[in-house]
C-alpha cells in the first residue's frame, strides 16, 4: 500500500517535472541556434541596429523591438479602458441576467482563433483605414485595434475576478456612508483592485507581444521604424514567422536570436505580473 | 517516355536555397529552384526544365501600364514616392515586396535591382496571393508575382513596352524572367535521370504549361541542352 503510494508519488513527479525539461530544452535550443549570431555582431549592434536586410548580412532588430512596443502599446490603449469598463459593469452594476450572457460573449471571443481576427482586420479594417484616414491602410493602428479586441477576454476576466474579490462589506460602508454607486467603484473598488488591475494589463501586454499570426496578416511588416501610427510595421514575433520558411544559415541563425530577444521580454513582463500581482495578498 | 506507376517521389517544401542545400548535403537526389543558383550551390548542375515571368503588377485602375527597369528599381528603392513622376496620377505609390528568402524575392531583386536595396518602408508579405490580396485592393499600390498566377483583380504592366507573355518569355524580350532548375550532383542515379528527362518531355511540358510557366523548347529526350546561363 505504502509502496503504491511513493510509486504514484514518483510518476507525477515526472510528469510535472517533464514540463520543465521542455521548457528548459526549448530555451536551450534557441539560446544555442541564436547566440553565436549575437557573439559575432554583438549583442548592442544587433539590438541598436536599424537595417534588417539578412540577404545582405546586416541584422538590427531595433525596427521590430520598436515594432512590438508601438504596437502592444496601442492594443493597451485600445483595450485595457475598453476591457476595465466592461469588468466593472459586469462585476458592480449589471442585472445577473445580463452579466451571465455578456460573460459568455467575452469567453466565445477568447475562443476565436486568432487567424479569424486578422482576417477579418485584413478584409475590414485595412480598407477602411486605407480609405478613411490615409495610408495603404496596413499599419500600426490597425494592429493595434486588432490586437486591442483580442486582449479584451484576458483583462476582461482578470478584473471581473479581483473586483468580485473586494469584500461586500466595502461597498456596503460605503452605501451606508451615503456615497453613490459611482462613488463607491472610484473611491473603493478601483483602489482596492488596484495591483489586480495592473497584473491584467501587463498579462494583456504579454498576449499582445506574443501575437503573430494576425499581426502579420494586418501589420504590412515593413523593416523601417514607423514614425506615424498609418505606416506599417514589423514585430518580433513576425520577423520570426515571415522569414523562417526560407531562412538558412547566418538569416536562421538571426532569427532564433529575434526569439531570444522576444523570450526575455516576455520573460520579464511575467516576472514583473507575478511580483504585482502577490504585492497585493500584502 | 514511358509513365512508371512504382517510383515514390517525396516532394518536400521550403524554398530555392533549402532545394539546393537539401541536394549539396545529399539529403534529396533533386532539388526543385524557381532561380539561378548562386554562391556554392554553383557546384551542382542545373536543369532548366521552365521559365516563369514575374509580372509587375498595379491595380486595374491605375492608369499607368507601362515602366523601364530604371522606373521599376527607383519605385522600389522608395526615390520615386509619387505616381505622377512616371506619368500616372498624383497617388503616394505604396510598395508591395516579398520576404527575403523567398525565390520570387531573389529573382526580382537580382534582376531589377542590383546592388540597390528595396526601401526599408515597403510592405511585406509572405507569399504570392497576399500581394495579389493588396493589389486588387490598392490602387496606390505596386508589388509582383508569378504570371501564372496573375488574374483579372490585377494588371501587368508592360516593362519597357513588352507586356509578360509566353510570347514575350520565349523570345527572351521580356526580362523580368527567372529559371525554374531541378538541380542535382554530378552523375545522379538511374532514376534521378529518368525523372529529370521526364520532366522534359512532351507530357511534362503540357503540365508546366497549364500551370502558367513557359517550358524550354523542345529537345531530344535525355538532358537539358547545355545550361543555359544567358538572361
Amino acid at each position: 500500500m505504502h509502496n503504491k503510494e511513493t510509486l504514484i508519488q514518483w510518476l507525477l513527479a515526472t510528469v510535472a517535472l517533464s514540463a520543465i525539461a521542455v521548457l528548459a530544452l526549448i530555451i536551450i535550443f534557441i539560446f544555442k541556434e541564436g547566440s553565436p549570431v549575437i557573439a559575432r555582431l554583438g549583442l548592442a549592434k544587433f539590438i541598436t541596429g536599424t537595417k534588417w536586410s539578412p540577404t545582405r548580412g546586416m541584422f538590427g532588430i531595433l525596427p521590430m523591438i520598436l515594432g512590438s512596443v508601438w504596437v502592444t502599446l496601442g492594443a493597451l490603449l485600445i483595450g485595457v479602458p475598453m476591457g476595465l469598463a466592461t469588468a466593472i459593469f459586469l462585476a458592480e452594476m449589471a442585472p445577473p441576467g445580463a452579466s451571465r450572457i455578456l460573460k459568455f460573449a467575452i469567453q466565445l471571443l477568447a475562443g476565436i482563433p486568432s487567424v479569424v481576427f486578422g482576417f477579418i482586420g485584413l478584409v475590414i479594417l485595412v480598407p477602411f483605414i486605407r480609405q478613411w484616414i490615409g495610408g495603404p491602410g496596413f499599419s500600426v493602428l490597425a494592429a493595434a485595434i486588432v490586437l486591442g479586441i483580442m486582449i479584451l477576454p484576458t483583462i476582461v476576466s482578470v478584473c471581473y475576478d479581483v473586483f468580485k474579490a473586494v469584500p461586500e462589506a466595502y461597498r456596503e460602508g460605503m452605501l451606508a456612508l451615503g456615497a453613490t454607486r459611482w462613488q463607491t467603484i472610484k473611491m473603493v473598488v478601483l483602489p482596492a483592485a488596484k495591483s489586480g488591475i495592473i497584473a491584467a494589463v501587463i498579462l494583456g501586454m504579454g498576449r499582445a507581444i506574443g501575437e503573430t499570426m494576425a499581426v502579420i496578416m494586418v501589420a504590412g511588416n515593413a523593416t523601417k521604424i514607423p514614425v506615424s501610427p498609418l505606416e506599417p510595421v514589423r514585430t518580433l514575433t513576425s520577423n520570426i514567422a515571415l522569414e523562417m520558411g526560407y531562412a538558412i544559415g547566418e538569416h536562421r541563425e538571426a532569427l532564433f536570436a529575434t526569439g531570444i530577444v522576444l523570450f526575455i521580454i516576455i520573460a520579464l513582463l511575467n516576472t514583473l505580473a507575478r511580483i504585482v500581482a502577490r504585492s497585493e495578498k500584502v | 517516355m514511358s509513365e512508371k506507376k512504382n517510383i515514390i517521389i517525396n516532394v518536400q517544401g521550403g524554398g530555392s536555397s533549402a532545394g539546393a542545400r537539401a541536394v549539396l548535403s545529399e539529403v534529396a537526389e533533386v532539388g526543385m529552384l524557381s532561380r539561378e543558383l548562386q554562391g556554392d550551390e554553383k557546384a551542382l548542375i542545373p536543369t532548366i526544365i521552365a521559365y516563369d515571368a514575374i509580372a509587375i503588377i498595379v491595380h486595374p485602375l491605375n492608369p499607368s501600364c507601362n515602366l523601364d527597369i530604371t522606373e521599376i528599381r527607383s519605385i522600389f528603392a522608395g526615390e520615386i514616392t509619387n505616381w505622377s513622376e512616371v506619368g500616372g496620377n498624383a497617388r503616394k505609390i505604396h510598395i508591395v515586396a516579398r520576404e527575403e528568402g523567398s525565390g520570387t524575392r531573389g529573382a526580382f531583386d537580382e534582376i531589377i535591382m542590383g546592388e540597390t536595396e528595396v526601401a526599408p518602408g515597403a510592405i511585406v508579405q509572405d507569399s504570392n496571393g497576399a500581394v495579389r490580396e493588396i493589389i486588387a485592393g490598392d490602387p496606390s499600390a505596386i508589388g509582383y508575382l508569378s504570371l501564372g498566377l496573375v488574374d483579372k483583380r490585377v494588371k501587368a504592366m508592360a516593362i519597357s513596352g513588352v507586356l509578360p507573355s509566353v510570347d514575350t518569355v520565349t523570345e527572351k524580350t521580356y526580362k523580368l524572367v527567372r529559371p525554374m532548375i531541378l538541380a542535382t550532383l554530378e552523375n545522379p542515379g538511374k532514376e534521378t535521370r529518368d525523372f529529370i528527362s521526364f520532366c522534359l518531355s512532351e507530357k511534362a511540358r503540357e503540365i508546366l504549361a497549364r500551370e502558367g510557366l513557359v517550358p524550354v523548347a523542345p529537345t531530344a529526350a535525355g538532358r537539358s541542352p547545355k545550361p543555359d546561363h544567358d538572361k
